[in-house]
């Protein structure tokens, strides 16, 4: 019985291996510098978290990716996306990031959502020397070392944090609800709900904070990385391509993860190389590029400056929709 | 006589282990810093492999430990990943927040190959991290005295998640953001050092009077104790000997990873470890590292050739523990050790 | 005051649902001995099913009472049978074997049925998905009318709380008549009392103990639907803290004991509603692990449990 067993699961581990034995992933040295209109492939190496706790962020984020992906690659200038699961644990992390680096050569990174999982990638980011870009992780510990108050070389994102948020929610509800009470709610074990409400508490003048109850939530508005119904050009489009490619609409994740691979692919174009010093470099000096998430410009500590949506929780009608409010500059 | 001998033996293994680290670190530091090496297969299969190798030996430590409460002492807890957590979170406290005063200042150190200062810290860290993760873990013992298997389960399983919300709320340590900046000082040595220290140890002690002591509470807590087995005594040491280990293998883990977060203390966490422990064989310390070594290189490997079936992983394991609870519920080597001398008899013959 | 009663009514909501899930652990444990680790991932399964049957008998939007029950009464029988399915592939093997293996094996099937529940979809039936794949779908609410009973004090109660108290109920009183005035439900008090003397007076105890699995999964799925209802994202790793902290609530009214499981539950419910209320509610998930550490230290039988002497 022992033996047959111990036979069978040699025999499944073999086929296993054997089956999937085509000589591995065409890996490639970072490219030699291409002519004008640059062309050739710029490989990246998406770490996300496709299974687990927080499979739906990393899955959004990853449509919008191949997304983005397909789309410049239907030009001179292709592009190959490897997407590993980290399957929302801390852990698998730096085996995987390593993984990208080594086996796929990428020539930079994409990830994370969750802003601890960019954390545990950052220092190897900076010391495999490959630039990263966070599609949504908004603590400010991302892209600035918390010990020593230095932006880290290598890291980047392409949204905003915590406290540009929190002061954009605190305007909005000074401006324009014209307010001046506020009741905080905040989710103590949800690191970005925390990093949020000090945001907010930090921008409003008089807060005065309560603990409140779920069932309160009558005119609710929540502040977005993206929605569907700006008028910006190039979202409408956007929103149709993703429609076409996956049946549904766009989410902020999505929305993020395309303009991270996008931003990547300019700075290439920019760079005129696929070197991982000279993308970095780049990146640093992204000024007004017209994201789908807003014109987006990288500042000194590595920060995406753009602008934040206002969006109104609508349950009236039966379903609950989201339509958009305003928009609020930085 | 045996002392010298056991000296020497001793002194070779670190002359060997500080070898084979000095080795990796430097390939590792050399990939770092030369892209172009990347092209050389044997770099890049290096880049890849090495952070398994030094993941393997840490969940040796894991596995091994847990083995001890679970497989030796038939204490079913589920919550060991707590224990690593805390001993992560203490050690990484230590050298982040007393680092910078005693040993100067480290920003320009490589992963693995920081100053002999911050090493002696990082040993002293990693040992404090075993006594905090020790002392919760003789928290534990002691109600375990009364529950039996499941209930004990379910309250370890507890345990852990009350770990973790605990965690979440201490800010100096960053929260449930995680704690960050930690210095990345774990390199092969110090990962394979505590995976041996952690193998002898529990082999000394399942060889002596007082493994006979765990094996007869493991067998019958009541025959065991009408016997004159102090029952208290060996649960709450079995416990707290099984937390040190793990405690230090968090903080390994801490300063690998340069970051450590309250989800590590949790229940996903802690089921990885008992799977390992539970294929290899509870009791068999053998069957413990050669599962650690198997369920750590397998995802690897089916992820170098077959990245799409990541997905499927924790699947796996949840039909592994089914299947193997069905066919063969000892694991693999089911209690058996291998030896050296059992090896050489089996050839012989 | 006005606080108080609300969280007073919503305490007995969740208490409710901790109840109904707590009944599969205890009664399983009654006739088996033996924690279904799995039991909470019934109850998640439970909440998909009733997604499953909302779409195909087409009420999603029916915001009518009627619609809700035929919902309710799919969802448990499809729960029923993967309850029973459960207990004939995985752990009917395993009756004679050592206690802790059977723990292994059910905290397999509970890893498998959520992270199996995660794979991407590989068939669609007018918009559900299976497996489910990683999103969180969105349970429709819009089955039952958007009722909002409201009294002159300020007190709220929504339909869905209406429902859970009604639901509960019924079934609560279906299951001790089953218990007490049929006869499986005779042979079921007669394993839990002792399985060799029920086999030997004749009882086919294989069956009884399917039984016993079908009635806690039906009455987990039952609360799957009820908790979705109300906190409509679902996504299928909702089972595990759920279904850990009624095992809580069994443990505390006293494992084994039908009664106990329903009291364990309100008292579990209530208590931490109002801790998270009053006190702070990142402590919510701490709570229940920290009343189970306590229970079992000071009473380990629970509120309505006996205790069972061992026989050496």
């Amino acid at each position: 019985m022992v033996r047959k067993f111990a036979l069978l699961l040699t025999g499944v581990l073999a086929a296993l291996l054997v089956a999937g034995c085509p000589p591995p992933p065409a890996t490639q040295n970072p490219s030699p510098p291409p002519g004008p209109g640059l062309s050739g492939t710029l490989v990246l190496g998406h770490f996300a978290s496709l299974t687990g706790n927080t499979a739906m962020f990393g899955e959004s984020t990853d449509k919008g990716v191949k997304l983005a992906a397909e789309e410049i690659s239907s030009g001179n200038l292709k592009v190959t996306v490897h997407t590993l699961d980290d399957a929302s644990q801390q852990q698998q992390v730096p085996l995987i990031v390593n993984r990208l680096i080594s086996q796929y050569s990428v020539h930079a990174l994409v990830g994370e959502v969750a802003s601890s999982r960019s954390i545990a990638a950052a220092p190897i980011a900076d010391s495999r020397q490959v630039p990263m870009v966070s599609p949504s992780s908004t603590n400010p510990d991302v892209t600035v070392d918390p010990r020593t108050g230095k932006t880290r070389p290598y890291v980047f994102r392409v949204c905003f944090t915590d406290p540009f948020q929190g002061a954009v929610i605190a305007r909005f509800v000074r401006e324009h609800l014209k307010l001046s009470r506020a009741a905080l709610l905040v989710d103590a074990k949800n690191a970005y709900s925390v990093g949020l409400g000090k945001g907010f508490r930090d921008h409003f003048t008089r807060p005065t904070l309560t603990n409140v109850g779920p069932q309160y939530f009558n005119d609710c508005y929540f502040s977005n990385h993206f929605s569907p119904e700006e008028t910006r050009p190039g979202v409408r489009e956007f929103v149709e391509a993703y429609r076409r490619k996956y049946g549904e609409a766009p989410n902020g994740l999505a929305a993020l993860g395309y303009d991270a691979v996008k931003i990547l692919a300019d700075a290439a174009r920019r760079a005129g190389s696929f070197d991982r010093k000279a993308l970095r470099d780049a990146l640093e000096n992204t000024r007004g590029y017209p994201g789908v998430t807003g014109q987006i410009s990288i500042d000194e500590q590595h920060n995406a400056v753009k602008s934040a949506v206002i969006v109104r929780v609508d349950t009236s009608s039966g379903a609950t929709s989201f339509p958009l409010v305003t928009t609020i500059a930085p | 006589m045996r002392l010298v001998r056991r000296l020497i033996g001793g002194l070779i293994l670190l002359a060997v282990l500080f070898a084979i680290n000095g080795w990796g670190t430097a390939m590792q530091q050399a990939v770092n810093s030369r892209p172009d090496l990347q092209s050389i297969a044997f770099y890049r299969q290096f880049s890849i492999w090495w952070p398994v190798v030094l993941e393997t030996g840490r969940w040796i430590t894991l596995a091994v430990s847990l083995n001890l409460i679970n497989g030796l002492a038939g204490q079913f807890s589920l919550g060991h990943a707590a224990f690593a957590a805390i001993g992560g979170y203490a050690a990484g406290a230590i050298t982040v927040f007393l680092g910078p005063r005693l040993c100067g200042d480290a920003t320009l150190a490589a992963p693995g190959a920081y100053p002999p200062g911050w090493n002696l810290l990082f040993a002293a860290s990693l040992i404090a991290g075993g006594m905090v993760a020790s002392a919760v873990g003789f928290l534990v013992g002691l109600p375990s005295l009364r529950l039996r298997g499941d209930y004990l389960a379910i309250v370890t399983l507890g345990m852990g998640e009350v770990v973790r919300v605990v965690i979440e709320h201490i800010e100096p340590v960053g929260g449930s953001l995680g704690f960050n900046g930690i210095p990345l000082i774990t390199n092969f040595f110090w990962v394979y050092l505590v995976a041996i220290a952690t193998i002898l140890a529990v082999r000394n002690i399942a060889q002596s009077t007082h493994g006979r002591a765990l094996l007869a509470i493991r067998e019958d807590e009541v025959a065991a104790e009408a016997m004159g087995v102090p029952l208290t005594r060996y649960k709450v040491l079995a416990f707290v000997i099984g937390s040190f280990f793990a405690g230090m293998a968090g903080g390994l883990y801490a300063h690998f990873q340069g970051s450590i977060q309250p989800q590590a203390a949790g229940f996903i966490e802690s089921i990885q470890i008992v799977v390992i422990v539970v294929l290899g064989g509870s009791g068999s310390i053998t069957g413990s590292v050669l599962a650690a070594i198997a369920l750590t290189l397998f995802p690897e490997i089916l992820r170098s050739v077959r990245p799409e079936l990541e997905q499927y992983r924790m699947v796996l394991y949840a039909l592994l523990l089914i299947v193997l609870m069905l066919v063969r519920p000892q694991g693999i080597f089911g209690g058996r050790e291998l030896s050296l001398r059992g090896l050489l008899a089996r050839v012989k013959r | 005051m006005q606080v108080f009663l609300q969280q007073l009514i919503n305490g007995v909501a969740l208490g409710a649902i901790y109840g109904l899930i707590a009944l599969g652990y205890t009664m399983v444990y009654g006739v088996l001995r033996f924690i279904n680790f799995a039991h909470g991932d019934i109850f998640m399964l439970g909440a998909y099913a009733g997604l499953f049957a909302a779409v195909i008998l087409g009420v999603t939007q029916s915001a009518s009472w009627g619609a809700v029950f035929p919902v309710i009464l799919m969802a448990m029988a499809i729960c029923a049978v993967v309850g029973m399915a459960i207990e004939r592939f995985a752990y009917r093997k395993l009756r004679t074997a050592p206690r802790l293996n059977a723990l292994i094996t059910a905290i397999g099937v509970s890893l498998f049925l959520e992270y199996g529940g995660q794979l991407p979809p590989m068939i669609r039936i007018d918009g559900f998905d299976f497996p489910f794949g990683a999103q969180t779908k969105t349970f429709p609410t819009g089955i039952l009318p958007p009722t909002q009973i409201t009294t002159g004090t300020g007190l709220s109660l929504s339909a869905v709380q209406v429902l859970t108290f009604v639901v509960t109920l019924v079934l609560m009183v279906g299951l001790n008549a089953i218990v007490r005035r049929t006869r499986i439900g005779v042979a079921m008090r007669a394993v839990s009392a002792d399985r060799e003397a029920a086999a030997l007076m004749g009882i086919p105890t294989d069956r009884v103990i399917l039984f016993t699995f079908a009635l806690g999964s039906a009455l987990a799925a039952a609360a799957g639907v009820l908790y979705a209802l109300d906190k409509p994202t679902i996504d299928p790793l909702m089972g595990l803290y759920v279904g850990l902290k009624a095992f809580v609530a069994a443990v505390l009214g006293g494992i084994g004991s039908i009664p106990g499981a329903m009291l364990g539950g309100f008292v579990l419910g209530l208590t931490e509603t109002f801790v998270a209320g009053y006190l702070a509610s990142s402590w919510r998930d701490a709570i229940a692990f920290g009343i189970l550490i306590l229970i079992l230290i000071v009473r380990p039988t629970g509120i309505l449990g006996s205790s069972v002497r061992e026989k050496v």
